[in-house]
């Protein structure tokens, strides 16, 4: 089933109108209402009327990350805070996050992303949705749970954790739709197996699965160890949250909703446009967002796109798997995680060097991640229970930041390698890439 | 009463960790005569007793240990049932933690030796309390010579 077949299967040169029609109509608002994009869009002398064609996108200025956090916490938004009904975090690269808003409006818009994008995978109403994204600060959980009601599922928030329970639900409501993060997937197939439950008999039909890089062979896992099909879900919070592109029956690339967020590739040294096939940096731009409408977002994913047309009947534009990011942040556990938040926590402690290791496994189902760090040698004590007390409070500090569990490991000083230019901080083993 | 100087110093658990820091500490011509290794799941601490404390601190630094000077006291007990009891039973009453203790009998036999290091500023009043009871404590030379 086709949530939207209108905007969701118009013709390419229909959406085009609609599109130019739509950024014109932000770039005016946003020029109007935005400090920061009054200024760069003076600056890069934009009239929003001069705007007649897509391929003028590339002419515009891009949007970073960088821009929400020096105006946290709302410095961005394009309504009075009055209008705001919903704030989301994510994280920041230093210590403060990025927030980002939501109007009525756009709450309204998310939900009928996401009910696109259950009904990609095959959902109808009268399914039963086990929403075990986080809820909370994290998009996923709220994201999903607003959609699912909005098409007409019955929501169990069951929020992420507490895995025995998902199962013993899955079992007892007969769950047929899982969303949740992949590796938490294989992990709850993992946890019914030791329960003496054959996943494989449980009434799931189809989980979206999203929120942290995934492989074919995962799906491949995934769909045999559960009995269903598995759909990759993409979104990130600046751009709305998890809605943003969705895999149909076909499993063949993932359905942008770019009749609200218009994508390009980018090189991303450059900046210069890509085309279609070709692998560089996602950009989106937010045409009917009300709160947080942003220009030529820099998501910093790497993929492609293409606009063959999908047996499906969509006729939006696909982009394949995420397969890395220009920069170095990671994910872990559905969580965005930049070395750098760690490297702010270490660099508090004047018992440690400023050295250190991120060390990112996967063990069964579950992401691991520890931190390793050498120890000042200026500081040194022999008392064990005091070096143990050091790294618990390194430990503990840097999970209050990232919230996610973590391991810290005192190393001795000049232990981790040192490398020539840019340092490698981050060694992640679970191999992702595929 | 002169305290001795133990000298410690940081170990990750690693293979052949332990090899290197006695190497340098062999490359420098110190002679060990106590050493204790404490672990933890991640890392361990090597202390010991050596005959040229200054010596052996300056060659693990230059081989790149994290290294520290700690002063300890260290009681020579008789080598027979009850001799650490006796020496613990008079620190008992003052209430003062040992923060860690390893024991050896020493090469002239007939004792035991406790190289204990207690709460920071409480050693005087430990030692004080060891030798009105009538043990021995080893003055630093004594301790660097075993």
């Amino acid at each position: 089933m086709i949530w939207d077949v209108r905007n969701e299967c118009m013709s390419a040169d229909e959406r085009q109108a609609i599109q130019i029609q739509r950024l014109r109509a932000m770039l005016g608002r946003v020029k109007a209402v935005v400090p920061f994009y009054s200024r760069i869009l003076t600056e890069a002398d934009v009239n929003p009327q001069d705007i007649k064609s897509l391929d003028q996108l590339s002419q515009l200025p891009f949007t970073v990350k960088d821009a929400l956090r020096e105006s946290y916490p709302y410095g961005m938004f394009a309504v009075p805070f009055e209008e705001v009904v919903r704030v989301h975090l994510s994280s920041g690269t230093t210590g403060k996050p990025t927030a980002v808003g939501y109007t009525k409006a756009d709450i309204a818009l998310w939900a009928d992303s996401i009910a696109r994008t259950l009904c990609g995978g095959g959902a109808v109403p009268g399914d039963i949705l086990q929403n075990a994204y986080g809820y909370g600060m994290f998009t996923g959980g709220l994201g999903l749970h607003y959609g699912g009601e909005t098409l007409g599922t019955a929501v169990l928030p069951m929020s992420a954790g507490n895995s025995k329970r998902q199962v013993m639900v899955m079992q007892d409501f007969g769950t047929t739709l899982l969303a949740c993060t992949p590796s938490y997937a294989l992990r709850l197939a993992e946890v019914a197996t030791e329960m003496g439950v054959d996943p494989a008999t449980l009434s799931v039909r189809s989980a979206y699965l999203g929120a942290e890089p995934w492989t074919t062979p995962m799906r491949d896992e995934i769909q045999q160890h559960l009995g269903c099909k598995a759909f990759n879900i993409y979104g990130l919070s600046e751009v709305i949250g998890p809605g943003v592109s969705f895999e149909c029956e076909h499993q063949n690339g993932s359905h942008i909703n770019e009749d609200h967020f218009i994508p390009e590739i980018v090189d991303p040294n450059t900046g210069a446009p890509l085309p279609d096939g070709q692998e560089g940096e996602l950009v989106f731009t937010c045409v009917t967002k009300q709160c947080l409408p942003l220009l030529r977002y820099r998501t910093r994913d790497v993929c492609s796109l293409t606009h063959d047309l999908c047996d499906c009947g969509r006729t939006t534009a696909k982009m394949t798997r995420v397969t890395g990011r220009t920069d170095d942040m990671f994910i872990i556990r559905g969580i965005n995680v930049y070395p750098s938040q760690i490297e702010a926590v270490l660099l508090s402690f004047e018992e440690v060097a400023p050295h250190y290791l991120i060390q990112v496994d996967r063990k069964g189902a579950l992401d691991q991640l520890a931190v390793q760090v050498e120890i000042a040698p200026e500081y040194f004590t022999d008392r064990v229970g005091e070096l143990e007390n050091l790294s618990r409070r390194i430990r503990e500090e840097i999970e209050s930041v990232l919230a996610i569990a973590l391991d810290v490991q005192l190393v001795e000083p000049k232990s981790i390698e040192r490398t020539e230019g840019k340092a490698q901080r981050v060694k992640d083993n679970r191999r992702l890439s595929q | 009463m002169k305290a001795v100087k133990q000298i410690s110093m940081f170990l990750e658990n690693k293979p052949g960790r332990l090899a290197e820091a006695t190497k340098a500490i062999a490359d420098a011509g110190v002679n060990v005569g106590a050493l204790a290794v404490s672990d933890t799941t991640d890392f361990g601490v090597l202390r010991f007793i050596c005959d040229q404390p200054d010596k052996a601190a300056h060659a693990l630094r230059d081989a790149g240990f994290s290294v520290g000077e700690t002063e300890v006291l260290v009681v020579q007990v008789p080598h027979k049932p009850g001799g650490l009891a006796q020496a613990l039973a008079v620190i008992k009453p003052l209430n003062i933690n040992i923060e860690y203790l390893y024991a050896f009998v020493g090469a002239a036999s007939g004792f035991g030796l406790i190289v204990m290091r207690v709460e920071d500023g409480r050693s005087q009043e430990v030692a004080q309390a060891l030798q009105s009871a009538g043990l021995t404590l080893l003055t630093p030379e004594q301790a660097y010579a075993l």
